[in-house]
């Protein structure tokens, strides 16, 4: 892991499962335990009820990424055919079609890209150290933690 | 155009292919090599190769032709094929990847634990790849007759027996090295004469196009009519023909038109002074105009319906074509999956961006295509028209070059697919036939079936085909794949009646039109363009039957959606290449 991740890591704020259940003080950032492994990973590989609560709530992030993404595509592209059925210059249907569409599909992708590995890397952060921040942790708002930050956690708070 | 060069240029194409194809024999060794290349091909490889691949004759000539006939509306084609890359990557990617598994069917018997759902996948795999294969076929024979004068089942053949041989004896490593190279080779094809058109193009004092109002020829023209065309004329026309009009043979004669429709034989030639206003092509429902026609005409009123119903066949269908979904297969993990595809989107795009142009000038200095039929030439033709002279013939061979290197691609990853199913779900096998040889023999029935039909139905319009693989893909395997991957409570006779009515209904939408049930009117917009309605019918079957069906959700659904979406540390599925070590 880069000294840039590290970095990026420390600035979130994130309320995770472990930190809003309070059962256990939140770990030092590193060196990360790699043996035995924490109770979160166990509960995933023998597939507990909680273990499912991880999956799901990974799911939940991963979905809401996925979601936004198409969002944002049906937004910029789904209006664009009644656009251009209106008395439009042929000119701009070129540069519509012919040449914008792609920066925007491609600036979408990216940003999904990035949001879904960095749900990624917050899950493992979860499920390896018993937190995904290593950063301030705030215990009190459980449930209603940033939805930008990958609020990998939260789910099971709920129940 | 220049035969020699036209005729060196596909044969180095095919020869650089069966070259790299041998190459990559060298390299792959395993039953695994064979087929996901051991699951060790690196994202900037990978992804040249799918791009390669999925970039069709449909792209590198079909796109320009639609644009040259029907305007810049067409571009929707082009931004749909893009743009479904996009859904692919955010709906499917890493969890397809991560399933584990290699084919559709695999996917779906992994999902649903039902050997039943596994066997309609496949049949609806095999139907999807040879649809899409029987135009790639009849586009090189097409093409080949264009550049050489070859009869037109010279190329559909010499295509298939490249592709046999070249996925039969390398497998999917081989064929990722060949793609990759048919990748840059179909840019550089398509980049290097552009610059060349456009420098020619801004010299003759940048002419505009215009689509709005029909094209006037700049020359003295003489249009050879190849298939019997209906033409409708605003205003008289006096043109000079050697053949017969409205029934009247005619030697050579300078005759004056009246407004209103004409019938031309095919075989007529017509010879236009410069500045004459073309004459436009009679929408009629039985003639096939290949790529050039979009699935019905579009400008029957209902436009608006037909954008939208092409924008989700190509958005939700992509996912779906199996030749794109086994290339997932060969990433290392979920994450090389992701940005693989991200890759993909920034080449296609690139690539994307040179269709149009050529359109455009098409429409400019040789708009007549749209009259002869054969607006699909309109890439090949372009370089000799606007420069002429050895630059001209030059430039147009590298473009056969491209046009060849894209019927070879495509063509390879659909028989691999579709072979790869075949091997798996169709062919009867007892446990010691399994395997490459097998495997070779699929080969040779994946291309042999559509090769056939090729050649008996001659006058499938492609587009029609290539437009059907998508809508039937959208609404079949893209409900699957989603609920399949995001939602916990599909069961195997949910999924099955989805794939059943989805797929089936777009499929028999598309086939009533073809012969005609509903030849104009709101019926006929709806079932040209089912994928508006078909899509929603195909994830609302899936849903409700799921729902109806509760105790028939598989046991292992939350272990089997813990290693779809888990990252690869967490699940311990380790990369290939570590495990090997």
């Amino acid at each position: 892991m880069s000294e840039h991740q590290a970095a990026r890591r420390s600035r979130r704020e994130t309320v995770t499962y472990a930190s809003a259940l309070g059962d256990r003080p939140v770990p030092p950032p590193r060196p990360r335990p790699r043996t035995p492994h924490p109770p979160a990973r166990s509960e995933i590989d023998e597939q507990t009820t909680l273990g499912h609560t991880y999956v799901r709530s990974l799911m939940r992030s991963q979905l809401r990424a996925a979601l936004t993404a198409l969002g944002a595509l049906v937004l910029l592209v789904g209006p664009l055919p009644l656009l251009l059925a209106l008395p439009a210059p042929e000119t701009l249907v070129w540069a519509a079609l012919g040449f914008g569409a792609y920066p925007v599909v491609w600036a979408v992708a990216h940003w999904y890209v990035r949001r879904a590995e960095r749900n990624e890397r917050d899950f493992t952060g979860l499920v390896e150290t018993g937190s995904a921040e290593t950063g301030s942790a705030e215990t009190g708002s459980a449930g209603t933690g940033p939805v930008g930050t990958g609020s990998v956690g939260t789910g099971s708070v709920e129940r | 155009m220049n035969q020699t060069y036209a005729v060196a240029a596909v044969t180095s194409v095919v020869l650089a292919t069966v070259l790299i194809g041998a190459l990559g024999l060298r390299i792959s060794r395993t039953t695994s090599d064979f087929y996901v290349a051991s699951r060790t091909v690196r994202p900037a490889l990978n992804a040249a190769a799918i791009s390669g691949e999925y970039l069709s004759a449909a792209s590198f000539l079909g796109i320009a032709g639609l644009v040259l006939v029907q305007g810049p509306a067409m571009l929707w084609y082009p931004v749909g094929y893009t743009a479904g890359y996009l859904v692919l990557l955010v709906l499917v990617a890493a969890p397809l990847r991560r399933s584990g598994a290699y084919t559709l069917s695999d996917f779906a018997e992994a999902r649903l634990e039902s050997r039943r759902a596994r066997r309609l996948a496949s049949l609806l795999v095999v139907g999807i790849g040879w649809l899409y294969l029987l135009p790639q076929l009849q586009g090189a024979g097409l093409t080949l007759e264009i550049l050489t004068g070859a009869p037109d089942w010279v190329g559909g053949l010499l295509v298939a027996l490249v592709v046999t041989g070249t996925v039969a004896a390398g497998g999917m490593r081989s064929i990722t090295f060949v793609q990759a190279f048919q990748y840059w080779l179909k840019l550089t094809a398509l980049l290097v004469p552009a610059l060349f058109l456009l420098a020619a193009w801004y010299g003759d004092g940048a002419p505009r196009a215009r689509f709005d109002a029909p094209a006037v020829l700049r020359d003295h023209t003489v249009v050879r009519i190849a298939d019997t065309v209906r033409i409708g004329l605003a205003a008289p026309l006096t043109v000079t023909v050697t053949g017969s009009v409205d029934s009247v043979a005619y030697t050579g004669r300078t005759v004056t038109l009246a407004p209103g429709a004409h019938h031309v034989l095919g075989g007529t030639s017509l010879a236009f002074a410069p500045g004459s206003t073309l004459p436009e092509r009679a929408a009629d429902g039985s003639d096939p105009l290949g790529w050039s026609q979009p699935l019905a005409g579009g400008r029957d009123g209902h436009q608006l319906y037909a954008t939208y119903g092409l924008i989700l066949a190509t958005f939700l269908g992509t996912m779906g074509l199996p030749h794109v979904a086994v290339r997932f297969y060969t990433s290392p993990h979920g994450r090389a999956a992701r940005r693989t595809t991200l890759v993909v989107l920034g080449l296609v795009g690139a690539f994307y961006l040179l269709p149009g142009l050529y359109g455009a000038l098409g429409r400019i200095y040789a708009p007549e295509l749209a009259l002869t039929g054969s607006a699909d030439a309109a890439v090949l033709v372009l370089p000799d028209r606007i420069l002429g002279g050895l630059l001209g013939d030059l430039l147009g061979a590298l473009l056969a070059a491209g046009a060849f290197a894209a019927f070879l691609s495509t063509a390879s990853g659909l028989t691999m697919s579709v072979a790869g199913v075949l091997t798996q779900d169709v062919l009867p096998s007892r446990a010691s036939s399994r395997g490459v040889r097998h495997f070779r023999l699929a080969t040779l029935l994946a291309t042999a079936v559509p090769l056939a039909v090729g050649v008996v139905a001659s006058k499938v319009p492609v587009a029609d085909a290539v437009g059907l693989a998508f809508a039937v893909s959208a609404s079949s395997f893209c409900p699957l794949l989603v609920l399949g991957i995001w939602w916990r409570r599909l069961t195997p006779p949910g999924a099955m009646a989805g794939l059943l009515l989805g797929g089936g209904s777009a499929l028999a939408a598309v086939m009533a039109t073809r012969a005609g049930l509903a030849p104009e009117g709101w019926a006929h917009t709806l079932m040209a363009w089912p994928a508006v309605w078909s899509v929603p019918l195909g994830f609302l079957t899936m849903v409700l039957v799921s729902l109806a069906t509760p105790r028939r959700i598989p046991p292992g659904t939350p272990a089997i959606l813990a290693r779809l979406h888990l990252p690869e540390e967490i699940t311990g599925a380790a990369p290939a290449q570590e495990a090997r070590r």
